[in-house]
C-alpha cells in the first residue's frame, strides 16, 4: 500500500493529467527534492519557488485569477502564520466581489507534531484555518483519503486549505489506491526518485483513477453504541485504536474521522451522538479557542438533551510550543494513553 | 537606462493629438468630479468614509487608456489600489458604480455594499478586487503575469500603489517573483509617489533617493517620472508597457503625484493647495495653445458636475443590501 506521501504525489500526478491543475510550487517542491516530504517528485508542473510564503500565496492567487489552477505549498504550517491576510484576502475575495471572482486553488502544508520536529515543525493549524472564512478545509488521516480528498480538492472553484498531518505522511495505508499496484515495492520503485543524481530519472505513473473523496462528509469509522469520539488527521489512528483496544474492557466506541472540518459534517456527528449520548472530541492544535471547543458549544446548544455526559474535549496544551525533548512532546499534545484514557473515562461517567 | 524625457513647459506644440488632449482632460475632469463629489457625499453622511485618487488623473487616466481591456489572460490584468478612480473613467466605467460604493447600496457593482469607496472590482474587465491592507496586490500580480506568460499573446499584468506601501515585504516580493532568472515576467509595476504615508512624509522613512532605484538591484528596467503631467505619462507609460508587451519582462515606473486631499476622510478629505494640481497645470498648457477655450473647460465640468449631483441624488433613494445577504457568496457556485 503506499504510504501518505505517495497518495498526495499519485492524486496531483492525476490532477496534472485530467483535473486541470497547471502549477504545483512552493519551497524544494520541484526537482530534485520534490519536496520535503517527497509529496510532488516527479510531477510535470512542479516548480521551485522563491523561499517568500507570502510569495507562494499571493502567485496561486494571481494564478487562480487568471484562469490557472494552482496547488502551492506550505513547506511547513508553521511558516503559514505570516501570510494570515492573503488567506484572508483569498478566502473573502468571492464575498468581497458580490461572487464576481473566486479562486480556485489548493494550499497544501503539513501539520501537527509526530517528527519531533521542535518549536517551528510541529504547529497545528486547524483552529486557526477554521477561523477564516471562505475556504474549506480537509485534513486526511489516511492514505486512501489523502487521495480522494486532493482529488476534490483539485476540482473545487473555490480556496481549500489541504493539511497533510506530517507524523502521517510515511504511514502506509490498509487500502489500496485505485490503480496502486499490488506491490509495494513496485509502487516505489515506479515513482518514487532515487537517490544521488535524479537529472535523468522520469517516474512510470500507474494508471490511477478518479476516486474522490467528497468536501464535507466524515466517514465512520468503528461504529460503536456507547460513546461517540470524533476526531481527524494525526490523532484519529490514535482514536481507532483505543477504541479497538476498548473493545475487550466492554467499552463500544464510535470512532468518526470528520475529514473535512469546514464545511463539516454534523449531521454524521450529530446522528452518532443522539445515539450515544456521549462525546469526546480529539486534536491536538491548542485546547484555547480550538476547533474542538466550537464542537462542544455546537453539541451543547443542540443536543443537550440528549446527552448522558458532558461533551469533552481532548487536545494539546495551551503552551508556546512544542518542546523538542521526547518527554516535552509527549506533555504537550494527545498521545495513545491520553486517547485510550479520555474514551474509558467518559463511557464510564455517571451524573 | 533610458535619458530621462526633457520637460519643455515653453513648448512649440503639444506632442500629442488635439482629440486625445482632449479625451485625456475630459477623462482628468470627470475623475476629479467624481472624487470630489463622493468626498461631498462622505461630508453631508450619505457614505462612512472615503479615499480616493484626486491628483493623481494626470497618471491614471493615461494608464487606463493605454491598457489593453478585456477578460482573461490575452488582456491586461489591473492590480489596483483606492487611488485608481482615474483609470477607471478612462477604461470607459460609469461613474454611478463608484457613488453606489460610496453610499454602500445593494447596487454597489465592486461588492453590492460590502467595501469601502474607491475599491473597485470587474473581472470582465481583469481589474482585480481592490484591497485595504495595502500591497497585498504587489504580492498576487506575479501570478497574473505568470498566466499571461505561459498564455502568450500581449496582455500584462499592471500593479499600483503608493510610495509608503513599498516598505511592506510585498512590494520585495514582487520584484523578486517577477525577475527569476529565465522565468521573468510581464509585469508593470508602479509606485505612484504622493510623498506620503498617511500622515507621515516619506523622507523620514525611506533612505532610497528614488523608489524606482530598487529595481535595478533585480536587474528590473526602471524610470522615475513627473506623473503631474499626463502628456509625460502617456508617452512614458506607453514605452514601459510596449517593453513589457514585447519583452516579457518586469519594468518598475515611478510616478510623482500629487494628493490634494489628504490620506481619506480619516483626515478631513479637505483641499491642501500646497501640492501641485495637475489638471490646473493641463489647463492653463491646453488653454495657452489653443486646445480648448476656459469657457469650454468650464462648462465640461459644470456638466459633469451637474450629472453626478443627479446621480448622488438617485443613489441615495436606493435601497441597502438586505441583511440576510451576509450569507451570499461566500463560497462560489459552479454554474
Amino acid at each position: 500500500m503506499a504510504n501518505m506521501a505517495q497518495a498526495v504525489r499519485m492524486a496531483l500526478h492525476y490532477a496534472e493529467e485530467h483535473l486541470g491543475v497547471t502549477d504545483i510550487f512552493g519551497e524544494d517542491v520541484g526537482a530534485p527534492l520534490g519536496g520535503v516530504f517527497t509529496a510532488t517528485q516527479g510531477l510535470k508542473t512542479a516548480w521551485n519557488s522563491p523561499l517568500d510564503e507570502r510569495g507562494i500565496i499571493g502567485m496561486a492567487i494571481g494564478l487562480a485569477m487568471a484562469g490557472s489552477k494552482p496547488v502551492a505549498e506550505i513547506q511547513f504550517a508553521d511558516y503559514i502564520f505570516n501570510t494570515i491576510d492573503l488567506l484572508k484576502i483569498a478566502g473573502n475575495t468571492c464575498w468581497a466581489t458580490n461572487g464576481d471572482w473566486n479562486l480556485p486553488m489548493v494550499v497544501k502544508t503539513p501539520v501537527g507534531s509526530g517528527i519531533r520536529g521542535s518549536i517551528y515543525h510541529s504547529h497545528s493549524f486547524d483552529a486557526t484555518a477554521t477561523h477564516i472564512p471562505g475556504w474549506k478545509i480537509v485534513i486526511p488521516s489516511n492514505p486512501l483519503d489523502a487521495y480522494g480528498l486532493m482529488i476534490s480538492a483539485c476540482q473545487e472553484i473555490n480556496p481549500v486549505m489541504y493539511l497533510e498531518p506530517k507524523a502521517l505522511l510515511r504511514i502506509k495505508g490498509e487500502e489500496r489506491i485505485p490503480g496502486e499496484p499490488e506491490d509495494d515495492k513496485l509502487l516505489s520503485k515506479m515513482i518514487d526518485a532515487p537517490l544521488g543524481d535524479r537529472s535523468q530519472w522520469k517516474p512510470q505513473w500507474p494508471q490511477l483513477e478518479a476516486y474522490a473523496v467528497p468536501i464535507g462528509k466524515g466517514k465512520v469509522v468503528r461504529a460503536g453504541s456507547q460513546v461517540t469520539v470524533v476526531s481527524y488527521g494525526r490523532t484519529l489512528p490514535l482514536c481507532k485504536k483505543a477504541a479497538d483496544d476498548l473493545a475487550a474492557e466492554g467499552v463500544d466506541a464510535e470512532v468518526i474521522d470528520m475529514r473535512t472540518l469546514w464545511p463539516y459534517d454534523w449531521e454524521l456527528i450529530k446522528g452518532s451522538v443522539e445515539k450515544t449520548g456521549r462525546v469526546l472530541y480529539v486534536n491536538e492544535d491548542t485546547e484555547v479557542t480550538n476547533f474542538g471547543e466550537h464542537l462542544v458549544r455546537r453539541t451543547v446548544e443542540e443536543l443537550f438533551y440528549k446527552l448522558m455526559a458532558p461533551p469533552r474535549l481532548l487536545a494539546g496544551k495551551f503552551v508556546p510550543g512544542i518542546g523538542l525533548a521526547d518527554t516535552l512532546e509527549m506533555a504537550s499534545v494527545p498521545q495513545q494513553g491520553d486517547v485510550t484514557a479520555a474514551i474509558r473515562s467518559l463511557a464510564s461517567e455517571q451524573p | 537606462m533610458p535619458k530621462p524625457r526633457l520637460l519643455n513647459r515653453d513648448e512649440d506644440s503639444l506632442p500629442l493629438d488635439r482629440e486625445l488632449l482632449v479625451r485625456m482632460h475630459d477623462l482628468m475632469v470627470k475623475a476629479r468630479v467624481l472624487e470630489e463629489r463622493l468626498i461631498q457625499m462622505y461630508k453631508q453622511g450619505h457614505g462612512y468614509f472615503w479615499i480616493g485618487g484626486p491628483g493623481e488623473e494626470a497618471f491614471n487616466v493615461p494608464l487606463g487608456l493605454l491598457m489593453k481591456k478585456g477578460q482573461g489572460p490575452a488582456y491586461d490584468y489591473l492590480h489596483a489600489h483606492y487611488r485608481q478612480s482615474a483609470t477607471m473613467m478612462a477604461l470607459g466605467e460609469d461613474p454611478i458604480g463608484a457613488l453606489r460604493q460610496m453610499k454602500n447600496v445593494a447596487a454597489d457593482p465592486y461588492s453590492g455594499g460590502r467595501n469601502f469607496a474607491g475599491h473597485f472590482s470587474k473581472r470582465e474587465w481583469n481589474i482585480a478586487p481592490v484591497s485595504s491592507p495595502i500591497e497585498v496586490q504587489y504580492a498576487m500580480a506575479p501570478g497574473t503575469a505568470l498566466a499571461q506568460k505561459r498564455h502568450g499573446g500581449d496582455g500584462i499584468s499592471i500593479v499600483t500603489g503608493g510610495d509608503a506601501g513599498t516598505a511592506e515585504g510585498d512590494f520585495a516580493s514582487c520584484l523578486v517573483w517577477s525577475s527569476r532568472p529565465g522565468n521573468e515576467l510581464p509585469i508593470l509595476i508602479i509606485v505612484t509617489n504622493n510623498k506620503w504615508g498617511i500622515s507621515t512624509p516619506g523622507e523620514t522613512q525611506h533612505g532610497e533617493t528614488h523608489i524606482a532605484d530598487r529595481g535595478k538591484a533585480f536587474n528590473i528596467r526602471t524610470k522615475t517620472i513627473d506623473g503631474n503631467d499626463p502628456i509625460n505619462s502617456y508617452l512614458e507609460l506607453k514605452e514601459a508597457m510596449e517593453y513589457v508587451r514585447k519583452e516579457r519582462k518586469p519594468f518598475l515606473l515611478e510616478a510623482m503625484v500629487s494628493r490634494l486631499y489628504g490620506h481619506s476622510s480619516a483626515s478631513g478629505a479637505n483641499f491642501v493647495g500646497n501640492e501641485q494640481d495637475c489638471l490646473a497645470v493641463f489647463e492653463e498648457r491646453l488653454e495657452k495653445h489653443g486646445i480648448l477655450t476656459r469657457k469650454e473647460m468650464d462648462e465640461l465640468r459644470n456638466r459633469y458636475t451637474e450629472d453626478m449631483a443627479a446621480m448622488a441624488r438617485q443613489v441615495r433613494e436606493e435601497p441597502l443590501p438586505a441583511p440576510e445577504t451576509i450569507w451570499n457568496h461566500i463560497f462560489a457556485e459552479r454554474k
